[in-house]
């Protein structure tokens, strides 16, 4: 059930857990069907086919691309949620409807500006209707404009938010607080639904698709995705490790008391952790609109419980975790086509979801905290 | 705050029952009102189908936020898969009951009688619900709620997945009928089937003030959910005034010293889990299924956040405050809304078809069609104002109306010792 990759990182076999012998034994057992299936055999048992059947290894590169890409932005939008639970201390249900959020902004941003020379009426363009597609090559600066004003507008979003709703309640339980973020959830979601409709509009479409190795194929946008999400990766890797923030962030995780008795001003750290996540947010929803092509009101909601599988994957609290989770997660959700008939594999993913909390509740790479 | 403290005051005063039935009254006279006032010549049959609606919405939450409170507000278990466990017996129920020879294109099922399909959903959902709840109560409230959300979203999907809708065990073919769902025997069309037969007289008189069958039949139904209410309301009480009841409320202030009092606390919260789970599924097939027809799409997670918003502004740990909550959520704020952007209008101005034209308006000092907009999606905005009210409730009264009612885990009454103290916020 698409629990091989997981199973790759060695660490949850380790141990005398039986829940992590049966995970090792599945594992093992799925691994041995997809090395049947790439060669093409098929093994009986009792006249029932018992593993194998066929699979090129061309579908299975374009799967490991497909998860990839959808994982990178699960990853982006993960880190936000992490940082949120290490340092607030709660699971922000509103998290996914700030990469709607993020995403309406800045694709009603490049849409706009793409189509004003165009002559379509501007209520067509604000409402993402208009019929045209865009691309990374065709309309490259609208499309960038677009991913700065979804990170810019997103953390905007999270900072009201946050002002009006959870920084009074600062000090309450994070039960409170995680209802709190359901009431932020549907008031987002609506006032979104409100201004923009409920219909699912179609904003963009590879403009280029190039071919590598003669078997991967891919468009500039999931070029742009790929590209966009590995440099802010890298970006949170450089600011964490080189600035005061991510040992400040560490501090507050720890112990929020002890953090600001030591003189850490804990109210700056906390708006820059909304700053931070929300921004990746944004651009984590931007992004997969990008690949995907369409965008809808709901469509954070219902990628919402795949990010808490990444965070969770990868451990509450760590940024490198939350990446990592993401791939991981993707690759589950794509990579679980091999095993499972196409309308349970996202159920594959929340399966993962559900046997780490309860083997591995610190997450699959050990629970280091890294910020 | 004082309007809260206000409307608490005045809700004490009353005892438990009359509590209830003043407050559904109001809520029925309300919608009275509101036919009276748009529905002209019509208005008898209009009221009996508002009052009808809103009756089985307010049955539904009722019996969803009563469910919900044996888990959460007594034992502190923070259940979020709700509607998992109510697809669970909902889907039992239509299998079990679904006639064996169906209309074309429809999925057959056992062809049992209602009630016995009832008892297995129930049944169904109390082991699908013992069975996450197994590993799953080892966990912080937090992770126990991920867990269970995932859980019902698998539920959900593996009820959608095609290779379910029809399938064949022993010769005897069934399913779930996949993304298009399953067409059973109701309790509704019981409801009808009553009303035009021994309740013949009264549909005579209804349809001579105007009152059309349909909407006399959904209100007995709404009324006949309502006692569906009741008997649950009874057994709850029972259960939680007992002494199972009150370990229950001490697992939920300090499960370490109740374990240290020699309590198995892990076999309580199964137990209690596996309660409330049968209540969802009874609730799932009663409510989501009340047309004979269940889907995938009626057990989407939004609708755990909705009987979660019951009650918490009913407050949790109370279990007339369930019942107060789920009428407030499911009347006030779910229902009125959307009826009342339905029937007002504003003169000529048609509402525009979508926010720019509406603002455009505004240019020229012309706030009409924005206002106009407004209200033709007002059945949008209740979602906001749903959200807006659960943000209000926590920052400000996290007891709800009545969780400050919340009884304590002694069986004798320690206000003097902690006098002031109206009952802690529980998890």
């Amino acid at each position: 059930m698409g629990i091989a990759e997981f199973a790759r990182d060695g660490r949850v076999v380790m141990g005398d857990r039986p829940g992590a012998a049966v995970v090792a034994a599945v594992s093992g057992f799925l691994l041995l069907d997809l090395v049947a299936k790439l060669a093409g055999t098929t093994v009986f048992f009792l006249g029932t086919r018992l593993l194998g059947g066929s699979l090129t290894v061309g579908s299975l590169l374009s799967m490991v691309v497909d998860g990839l890409l959808v994982g990178l932005a699960v990853g982006l939008a993960g880190i936000g949620l992490s940082m949120t639970y290490s340092i607030l201390d709660f699971a922000n249900f509103a998290h996914g409807d700030t990469v709607t959020a993020g995403a309406f902004l800045g694709w009603v941003t490049a849409y706009t500006t793409a189509g004003l020379g165009t002559g379509a009426p501007i209520s067509e363009l604000f409402m993402l209707n208009s019929g045209r597609q865009l691309s990374t090559v065709s309309t490259f600066l609208p499309v960038l404009l677009g991913l700065v004003v979804a990170g810019i507008g997103s953390v905007a979003v999270v900072l009201l938010v946050d002002r009006l709703t959870y920084r009074p309640m600062r000090n309450t339980d994070n039960i409170s607080l995680l209802i709190a973020s359901i009431g932020v959830a549907l008031a987002l979601r609506y006032l979104i639904a409100f201004v923009f409709g409920t219909q699912t509009s179609g904003v963009a479409s590879g403009g280029l698709r190039v071919t590598l190795f003669s078997m991967i194929s891919i468009t500039d946008n999931e070029i742009t995705l790929l590209v966009v999400s590995l440099l802010l990766m890298l970006g949170v890797h450089l600011l964490l490790q080189r600035t005061k923030l991510g040992k400040a962030m560490r501090a507050m995780a720890d112990n929020e008391d002890l953090a600001r008795v030591t003189g850490i001003p804990t109210e700056r750290v906390i708006r820059l952790t909304w700053i931070l996540g929300g921004g990746l947010a944004g651009i984590g929803g931007y992004l997969l609109v990008l690949e995907s092509g369409t965008i809808s009101f709901n469509f954070g909601w219902i990628l919402l419980l795949l990010i808490f599988a990444a965070v969770i994957v990868g451990g509450i609290g760590s940024i490198y975790g939350a990446m990592a989770g993401g791939i991981l997660i993707g690759l589950v959700d794509s990579l679980a086509l091999i095993w499972l008939p196409s309308g349970l594999t996202r159920a594959s993913a929340f399966l993962v979801l559900i046997v780490v909390l309860l083997l591995r509740p610190s997450g699959i790479f050990g629970g280091v905290s890294t910020a | 705050m004082s309007t809260v403290d206000t409307v608490r005051t005045r809700l004490d005063a009353l005892p438990d029952v009359g509590l209830v039935i003043a407050f559904i009254a109001s809520i029925w006279a309300v919608m009275l009102v509101l036919a009276i006032a748009v529905g002209g010549a019509n208005w008898a049959n209009l009221a009996a189908g508002f009052v009808g609606s809103v009756t089985v919405l307010i049955g539904g939450y009722a019996i969803l936020a009563l469910a919900l409170n044996l888990q959460w507000g007594y034992t502190g278990l923070f259940n979020i898969g709700i509607a998992g466990f109510m697809a669970v017996g909902a889907y039992t129920t239509a299998v079990l009951t679904a006639p064996t020879d169906p209309a074309a294109g429809a999925v057959p099922g056992l062809g049992l009688p209602l009630w016995v399909g009832l008892i297995g959903g129930m049944v169904m959902a109390a082991i699908i619900g013992g069975l996450a709840a197994l590993p799953a109560l080892r966990l912080k409230a937090d992770y126990l709620a991920i867990v269970t959300v995932a859980f019902s979203e698998i539920i959900r999907l593996i009820v959608n997945w095609d290779g379910l809708a029809e399938v064949s065990l022993f010769g005897v073919p069934f399913g779930t009928g996949g993304a298009t769902g399953i067409s059973f025997k109701s309790a509704n069309e019981v409801a009808s089937t009553f009303i035009n037969g021994v309740g013949q007289p009264i549909v005579a008189a209804a349809e001579g003030v105007g009152v059309s069958g349909p909407n006399l039949a959904n209100l007995t139904y709404g009324i006949l959910l309502l006692l569906v209410v009741a008997a649950s309301y009874w057994v709850l009480a029972r259960i939680t005034n007992s002494p199972f009841g009150r370990v229950l409320k001490a697992i939920r202030e300090d499960e370490t010293v109740t374990q240290s009092l020699g309590k198995d606390t892990r076999r309580f919260k199964i137990k209690t889990f596996m309660i409330g789970c049968a209540l969802m599924g009874l609730a799932g097939v009663l409510f989501r299924g009340q047309a004979g027809y269940v889907s995938p799409q009626q057990f989407r997670p939004t609708i755990t956040f909705y009987v979660f918003a019951a009650l918490i502004i009913g407050g949790s740990g109370s279990n007339t405050g369930s019942i107060i909550g789920a009428a407030t959520f499911s009347g006030l704020l779910f229902y009125l809304p959307a009826r009342l952007g339905e029937n007002v209008s504003l003169g000529g101005t048609r509402a525009p078809g979508n926010i720019i034209d509406a603002v455009a308006g505004l240019g020229s000092l012309d706030p009409l069609p924005l206002l106009a907009y407004t209200i033709s999606n007002v059945s949008t905005l209740r979602f906001v104002l749903i959200g807006v009210v659960l943000i209000y409730i926590i920052q400000n009264q996290p007891e709800g109306l009545l969780g400050h009612r919340n009884e304590p885990a002694t069986s004798v009454s320690l206000d003097r010792a902690q006098s002031g103290s109206g009952g802690e916020t529980d998890e």
